[in-house]
């Protein structure tokens, strides 16, 4: 088999306040193979989104190693670390994080403006994640006119949009109704599987952790 | 789409505070715009004064007066060549509120000494030989609709009484910066009717004008004139014009220090309200600029939004008000134009205001583009918004 897509090891992360040092990851390695759909569960304050950001190169550890697809991202300086982000993560966050101001449209062709493509390619790619996540009749409406499920749908067309290999999210599904919930399940499930992504999701929810291929515990920062 | 787009997207994320906000700025720079131009035009006076021209007057000050007996000793001084004199005669023309300076002259000279003030000879011939006779200047004649022979009335202050005079004459500036507001008649027609009236004012002048033949010597040649009086009961003060015009305005000087404080103290209110609005803005999208970031955004490109931003209000804000200085410095200068004969809005003044428009839009920027790099990802993720 190829080598795994994620290769956590040996890492550690506190986070400092004030003085004291609170400790959130101790020692942890974790691998992700490549097409793979990991749940990671746990309860609260148990370091699943410090790990998520770890991973998604939008925070660093303390110590160990972080490699992925073969780049050791805890090695890239600010700026490289961005552009890095910018072509192998797609990120899905809980609250959506849509910028208002932007129609769908524009939300999803915001991590576009940082690559060289023409305007043509911009809007063919644009026009192909809002179809792949059923929205192609309201890329020109803004966030408030939509609902919380077409919100992150939004969401997950903005992540996809660069063609990431590895789409990390976190409770992607917290803030919705079950219905909702289940078409952003059955969505990751095809991006999965259709599109061969490498899916990292936390969860709280049992349900959206069995549409996973895995699931791993995190718990006082060790996994099970 | 550009980072530009978003740019403007944000600005009118909140329209009305944008709008505020450039208002505010543009009302100010049209305050520090017209504030710069009643200095400049106070100061033009002095700069239209003439290098060979000598002023004596008073030891004490202008306003006292000196006997007309001094001008043929004065005139004997070696360097001079020629001499006239005026005397200040104000007066109320129509009501209170009208301020063009009426003085009393020396018909056969004046216009010999002031060749700034432009005459037809035949005009001039008429306001020789006419003792009720005045001139004016094209701006007074304009703002009054007066013309050749009509009668200005003026009911006398200093020399109290009701003046009439017949217009004979109507003289242009040279330049720009020449003085087209005065009126000028005949010394003899105040000094004859003093003799009835009043005659221990009778043969008293307001102060002399000669032209020399060198300005390099003016010092020596003042210092000769005043030491024809010294001890005398007018004692006199010889300088040259521009000294004499100093004088005024310096008696004023410290308005205009206070006026040229305070057009800086309006720059540093733009300041204060641009920055205000920044800093709001900037603070409300920490987790929008998160966001960004996590998508690739670099420092870069946040700074990039928060400075356009910040520009583009100032800019707008800068031109708007320099757009307002104009029509507003014209209507000003209008109203006024008795006391500022030049009242133009300066290049510099221009400039000046586009330099700080943008200085402020960068310097208001700062410290947010600073404080939004500067807030780790994870940090601005978790911010409430
Ligand atoms: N930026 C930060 N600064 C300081 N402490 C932090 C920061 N981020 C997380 N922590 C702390 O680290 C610990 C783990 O937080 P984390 O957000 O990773 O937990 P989590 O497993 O995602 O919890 P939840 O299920 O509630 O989202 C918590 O104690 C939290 O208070
Ligand atoms: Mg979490």
């Amino acid at each position: 088999m190829n080598q795994p897509i994620v290769q956590v090891r040996n890492v550690t992360k506190n986070y400092r306040r004030d003085d004291f040092e609170i400790p959130v990851l101790q020692n942890l390695s974790i691998d992700v193979p490549e097409g793979e759909f990991l749940a990671l569960m746990g309860p609260s304050g148990s370091g699943k989104t410090t790990l998520l950001n770890l991973i998604a190169g939008i925070d660093r550890p303390t110590s160990g190693s972080i490699v992925i697809s073969g780049t050791d991202i805890a090695t890239l300086g600010e700026s490289a670390l961005a552009k890095w982000r910018a072509n192998h993560i797609g990120f899905i966050f809980q609250f959506y994080n849509l910028l208002p101001v932007l129609t769908a449209y524009e939300n999803v062709e915001l991590p576009l403006i940082l690559t060289n493509l023409s305007k043509k390619e911009k809007r063919e790619h644009v026009e192909a994640a809002l179809s792949v996540v059923g929205l192609a009749d309201r890329m020109h409406h803004y966030p408030r006119q939509l609902s919380g499920g077409q919100e992150q749908r939004v969401a997950i067309a903005r992540a996809v949009v660069t063609d990431p290999a590895l789409i990390v999210a976190d409770e992607p599904t917290g803030d919705l109704d079950k219905k909702s919930a289940d078409e952003i399940l059955i969505l990751l499930e095809r991006l999965n599987r259709e599109f061969k992504k490498t899916i990292v999701m936390v969860t709280h929810d049992p349900h959206a952790a069995d549409r996973a291929k895995k699931i791993q515990h995190l718990d006082k920062g060790e996994l099970s | 789409m550009k980072v530009l787009k978003l740019v403007y997207k944000n600005l009118l994320r909140h329209k009305l505070r944008t709008a505020l906000t450039v208002l505010g700025i543009a009302v100010a720079v049209m305050a520090f715009g017209l504030l710069r131009t009643v200095v400049t035009a106070w100061y033009a006076g002095v700069e239209s004064s003439s290098v060979n021209r000598l002023v004596t007057r008073h030891a004490v000050s202008f306003i006292f007066p000196l006997p007309i007996a001094d001008q043929d000793q004065i005139a004997k001084v070696p360097g001079i060549t020629d001499i006239t004199h005026f005397t200040w005669f104000q007066g109320v023309y129509i009501d209170d509120q009208q301020f063009f300076p009426r003085v009393a002259v020396d018909p056969e000279k004046i216009f010999a000494i002031y060749p700034e003030f432009l005459i037809t000879p035949e005009e001039l011939a008429v306001f020789k030989k006419e003792r009720n006779s005045c001139v004016i200047g094209e701006k007074t004649a304009l703002k009054y609709n007066l013309k050749i022979g009509d009668m200005m009335s003026v009911r006398g202050d200093i020399y109290p009484g009701e003046w009439q005079f017949i217009v004979r004459g109507i003289y242009k500036p040279k330049d720009k910066a020449t003085d087209a507001t005065q009126m000028f008649f005949h010394y003899a027609y105040l000094d004859e009717r003093m003799r009835q009236e009043a005659p221990s004012r009778a043969g008293q002048v307001g102060w002399y004008v000669m032209t020399v033949d060198n300005p390099d010597h003016a010092a020596e040649i003042s210092a000769a004139v005043d030491a024809l009086f010294a001890n005398s009961r007018a004692e006199t003060k010889t300088e040259t014009e521009k000294a004499f015009q100093q004088s005024f305005v310096s008696l004023s000087g410290t308005i205009i220090t206070s006026l040229k404080f305070i057009s800086y103290v309006i720059i540093g209110i733009i300041l204060l309200v641009l920055a205000n609005t920044i800093v709001m803005t900037a603070r409300e999208r920490i987790r929008e600029y998160a966001v960004l970031k996590v998508l690739g955004f670099t420092s870069f490109h946040i700074s990039g939004l928060i400075f356009g931003e910040s520009l583009f209000i100032a800019m707008l804000g800068g031109v708007t008000g320099i757009g307002l200085t104009f029509p507003v410095c014209r209507g000003f200068g209008e109203a006024m134009s008795s006391f500022f004969p030049l009242f133009n809005v300066e290049p510099s003044t221009i400039a000046l205001s586009l330099v700080f428009s943008v200085s402020v839009g960068v310097i208001a920027a700062m410290y947010p583009a600073v404080k939004s790099v500067q807030t780790k990802i994870v940090d601005g993720l978790r911010q409430i918004g």
